[in-house]
């Protein structure tokens, strides 16, 4: 497999002109991207009361977060590969120095501040852990040895529950399920899957002695909103008013009046999705759900079109990771779920959750991009 | 390592796919729920959400304006903001709490113990009716559960002028007393009700769908001419000053409508600002009080013993020697008049003239021609708080009750009474309702006296204020007077008090075709002097001198120069 590729990187001189001439760059992904992004704009206006001036800020992390796509995209499966320790460790000591260093948001210390712009390691890792993981296990031969089973499992939960500790639940989720989707793709045994989810399980009532006072309030209210309507409950219960609100067709836009008259909280962010639902009712957040499934779907052909194990590891764990998002937040907002903070992916305000989602997306175009020059 | 690798491959193909069919159900099972959610059972949901943001609101409806009889404004209502506080929704800072509390001129402390005191309510005043500057302020505080509220606030222009005839409304609009108590249905007019949007800080979105128009208020146009309520009030004032007196009252009524020209009140308050004053101070003297009215009757019983036809205009009574003893009480004159006729009856004021008429009636009769001139009935303006006065039953009367009854003992009246007594007089013997409310058309009356006895009645007036009268001082140049004055001692418990007096003067003008009539009623003067024709005549003749040439009244009594200027 490695003469294979070291076979495809010549002559020379053709590898230059395609770098010189032309983009990796996926069109349908990029095409569905864009008309997510785009919608999420005009969302962001009517749920940011508004205001030009805030999505204008969105649109510069748009912008940037392009440009981190576009750079991707262009950069070898290979080389992120040979980066993957180093971006695992880099993003380890980042972990750790937040611990001691961080700054404080919203009760969380989530935060780095390096002088000219804030930085959340956790995202770094939200890509860093796949793509160890990956490159880890598709070093030998698939399915895994039980040895190295375990080591990638600890590469998971070091970072997980360090990210949990900030605290960030809904991170600390979104990087442990990128990372077990590696290990589910790379072929383990049903045995061994089902010992572990008896594990986990078991391993349930031990988490709730670990978790914050205000995530254990967060269970708590999940199973019972209504026990404190004014108080913990209040986010669920006007998200779902709002949600009801919005019936078949929605209140159309700009005219949600749980939104627009700041009922319902972090409208902006986290519960975007309530706001959607209000206004385009439940057409608008159908048509909304299945471009999330054509975008992951996407994702998951170029991992059963990718041509190495790391390759299809890490798409496959990159696109799932992205649905993944999507049912957390509306599993959230419609009282599924427990309210973890995990936004919305493409549309929530935001920056630092923007880049490093279109990042994701930069490997899976070069992934997809970069096949040809790795098979006849 | 190749068969490996594709075998491999194969089964993360094989999971991928596996995965891929999961995560399309969980969308599913997220598009039920949603479905479940918005379609199928949001009845609750957006019955919930309404519950949070839409109320029911009630708008305050535009009170009615009261005017006077040309239109000038007695009472109107501006739109002002009252400011409020949910204490179950305020989220303010102790800082802004201080700011909010310099901008209403309240203590922070204060509001803090309200809201504290009122953590089960939604709704508290922190002030009514703020000025606009402080609801612009308040306004630019944008703190959390703190709103406003549209209202009213009504206003007098006038002041103290009318203060006790137009009364005026509570803090809920609602009228108290006076004119706004009386006409409180016509000028409240209906709230209407709107379905208001609120927003998470309790304010109201603007606009908002009209459920129920409110309907504004009637405007009431009173017969009160301002003009000449303003005169009367100063001349009233004025002589309560001079005087020293305790109070007093005066009314002007129109003769030809029964209308209610002017009617006020010393002392007078300030309706705009009533911080301090008790509710007698807002008592309208003129139709809640009663007096006695002394010598003003005797007029009526020089007109009960003509109707009688027991005397005429030449019949002579004999008051010598100026004290007359009834049952042993003595009745007396204030000096020996000696044998006078009706006219100087009149115009002397003696006591013993018209107690000797009145013994020589049927008690009866006498009690039917008072009752005839409206005494002891109400005068159909039913204001608020309005009395009838005493007109005891005949047949209780003894000798002395029917002697002292002639020159105004033993019964009482209101002023506004006593004017439409003299109305009676005015109007050839016609007895009206009066009014408060503009009419246009002469009212209806009951024809009581012919026309004749009152002619000869109103003769023996005019003498009144003529040389040698008692009423000179309520003459009025060029035009002639028909009047009487009156001074009564107090009745107090247990008796009559010595040097306690209420003067009196009712007056006709102009008395060969009369249009006003007018009573004035100054209570206890203390500085000297106490008879009627001192102390209230003066008023009549001030506020009628001005009403004259206000009401263009074509003068009667040209001295003959000036009536050849007049004629050429």
């Amino acid at each position: 497999m490695n003469s294979d590729i070291t076979d495809r990187r010549n002559p020379q001189s053709w590898s230059l002109t395609r770098s010189l001439f032309a983009i990796h760059i996926d069109a349908l992904l990029f095409i569905l991207l864009l008309t997510v992004l785009g919608v999420g704009l005009m969302i962001l206006y009517s749920a940011g009361d508004q205001n030009t001036a805030l999505l204008i800020r969105q649109l510069v992390r748009m912008g940037t977060a392009f440009v981190g796509l576009l750079i991707l995209a262009n950069i070898h499966p290979d080389r992120m590969r040979d980066m993957a320790y180093w971006l695992y460790g880099a993003g380890l000591i980042l972990l750790i120095s937040v611990l001691f260093f961080g700054h404080e948001g919203k009760g969380a210390q989530r935060w780095l501040d390096l002088g000219f712009f804030r930085f959340q390691p956790s995202e770094l890792m939200k890509l860093a852990v796949p793509i160890l993981v990956a490159t880890y296990l598709a070093e030998r031969p698939l399915p895994p040895t039980f040895t190295r089973l375990v080591v990638s499992l600890a590469m998971i939960i070091v970072p997980a529950l360090l990210i949990a500790k900030q605290p960030d639940l809904g991170t600390s989720i979104l990087i442990a399920s990128s990372g077990l989707i590696v290990i589910f793709l790379s072929g383990i045994s049903w045995s061994l899957i089902i010992g572990f989810i008896i594990a986990a399980a078991s391993a349930l009532p031990v988490l709730w002695y670990v978790m914050h006072d205000y995530q254990r309030q967060r269970v708590l209210t999940f199973l019972n909103p209504e026990s404190d309507p004014l108080g913990a409950g209040y986010h669920i219960i006007q998200s779902k008013i709002a949600i009801g609100s919005g019936g078949l067709f929605g209140r159309g836009w700009l005219e949600g009046t749980q939104s627009q008259l700041a009922f319902l909280p972090e409208r902006s962010t986290d519960f975007i999705f309530s706001v959607i639902a209000e206004e385009f009712g439940l057409m608008g957040v159908g048509l909304l759900l299945i471009s999330y499934l054509m975008i992951a779907g996407r994702g998951l052909f170029i991992a059963s079109n990718a041509q190495t194990s790391f390759a299809r590891l890490l798409a496959g764990s990159i696109s799932l990771t992205f649905l993944v998002y999507v049912f957390v937040n509306v599993g959230m907002v419609t009282g599924l779920l427990p309210v973890v903070g995990v936004p919305l992916p493409l549309v929530s305000y935001g920056g630092t959750s923007m880049v490093t989602l279109l990042a994701g997306f930069g490997i899976l175009m070069s992934i997809h991009t970069h096949r040809r020059m790795m098979s006849p | 390592m190749a068969r490996s690798s594709k075998a491999n491959s194969h089964v993360a193909v094989w999971r991928l796919n596996l995965l891929r069919v999961m995560f399309v159900s969980l969308l599913l099972g997220l598009i039920w729920r949603l479905a479940d959610i918005q379609v199928m059972n949001p009845d609750f949901l957006r019955y919930q959400g309404d519950a949070r943001h839409v109320r029911q609101v009630p708008v305050a409806a535009h009170r009615g304006m009261i005017l006077d009889r040309h239109g000038e404004p007695l009472a109107i209502s501006t739109p002002v903001h009252s400011i409020w506080l949910n204490p179950q929704e305020i989220q303010a800072t102790d800082k802004e709490l201080v700011q909010l509390a310099k901008v209403l001129n309240l203590k922070s402390k204060s509001i803090k113990k309200k809201i504290e005191q009122n953590n089960g309510r939604e709704f508290i005043y922190l002030k009514r009716r703020a000025r606009p500057e402080v609801v612009a302020k308040v306004k630019a505080l944008d703190i959390d559960g703190v709103a406003l509220q549209r209202e009213y606030k009504r206003y007098y222009p006038t002041g103290e002028v009318a203060s006790h005839l137009i009364g005026f409304t509570n803090i809920d609009d609602i009228g108290q007393e006076g004119l706004e108590l009386m006409h409180d249905t016509v000028l409240t007019g209906l709230s209407g009700l709107k379905r208001m949007v609120r927003d998470s800080r309790g304010n109201y979105v603007e606009g908002g769908e009209l459920l129920k128009a409110s309907k504004a208020g009637q405007n009431i146009q009173l017969s009160i001419d301002l003009r000449l309520q303003h005169l009367s009030y100063q001349a009233l004032k004025k002589a309560v000053i001079k005087n020293r007196a305790k109070s007093g009252a005066a009314v002007v009524l129109d003769i030809h409508t029964g209308e209610v020209l002017a009617m006020v009140n010393q002392p007078a308050f300030n309706p705009n600002n009533r911080r301090g004053l008790k509710p007698s101070d807002f008592r309208n003297r003129a139709v809640t009080d009663l007096f006695e009215p002394g010598s003003t009757v005797k007029p009526f019983t020089v007109t009960s013993g003509i109707k009688s036809g027991k005397y005429d205009l030449n019949s002579i009574i004999n008051t010598h020697p100026g004290i007359f003893k009834v049952s042993g009480h003595p009745i007396r004159d204030f000096r020996d008049y000696g044998e006078i006729n009706l006219a100087t009856l009149i115009q002397k004021s003696s006591n013993i003239g018209a107690s000797k008429i009145a013994l020589d009636m049927e008690p009866e009769q006498l009690w039917q021609d008072f009752a005839s001139f409206g005494l002891g009935e109400a005068t159909g303006a039913y204001f608020p708080g309005e009395v009838i006065g005493n007109m005891p039953d005949p047949q209780s009367w003894r000798k002395l009750d029917r002697a002292t009854m002639a020159y105004g003992y033993g019964l009482s009246t209101s002023a506004l009474q006593l004017a439409r007594a003299y109305m009676v007089l005015g109007s050839g013997g016609i007895l009206k309702p009066v009014t408060f409310i503009k009419t246009e058309t002469s009212t209806q009356g009951r024809k009581q006296f012919s026309s004749d006895t009152m002619q000869q009645v109103l003769a023996m007036m005019e003498k009144v204020v003529k040389s040698g009268g008692t009423g000179t001082r309520a003459a009025v140049s060029n035009y002639r007077v028909a009047g009487k004055s009156g001074t009564a001692k107090k009745a107090t418990a247990g008796g009559y008090a010595d040097k306690r007096y209420q003067s009196v003067f009712a007056g006709i003008i102009p008395a060969s075709a009369p249009r006003l009539a007018m009573v004035v009623m100054v209570d206890e003067p203390s500085a000297g002097e106490y008879y009627g024709g001192a102390v209230a005549a003066p008023v009549f003749s001030q506020v009628m001198t001005a009403a004259m040439r206000l009401l263009n009244v074509t003068p009667d009594d040209l001295p003959e120069t000036q009536l050849q200027v007049a004629q050429h």
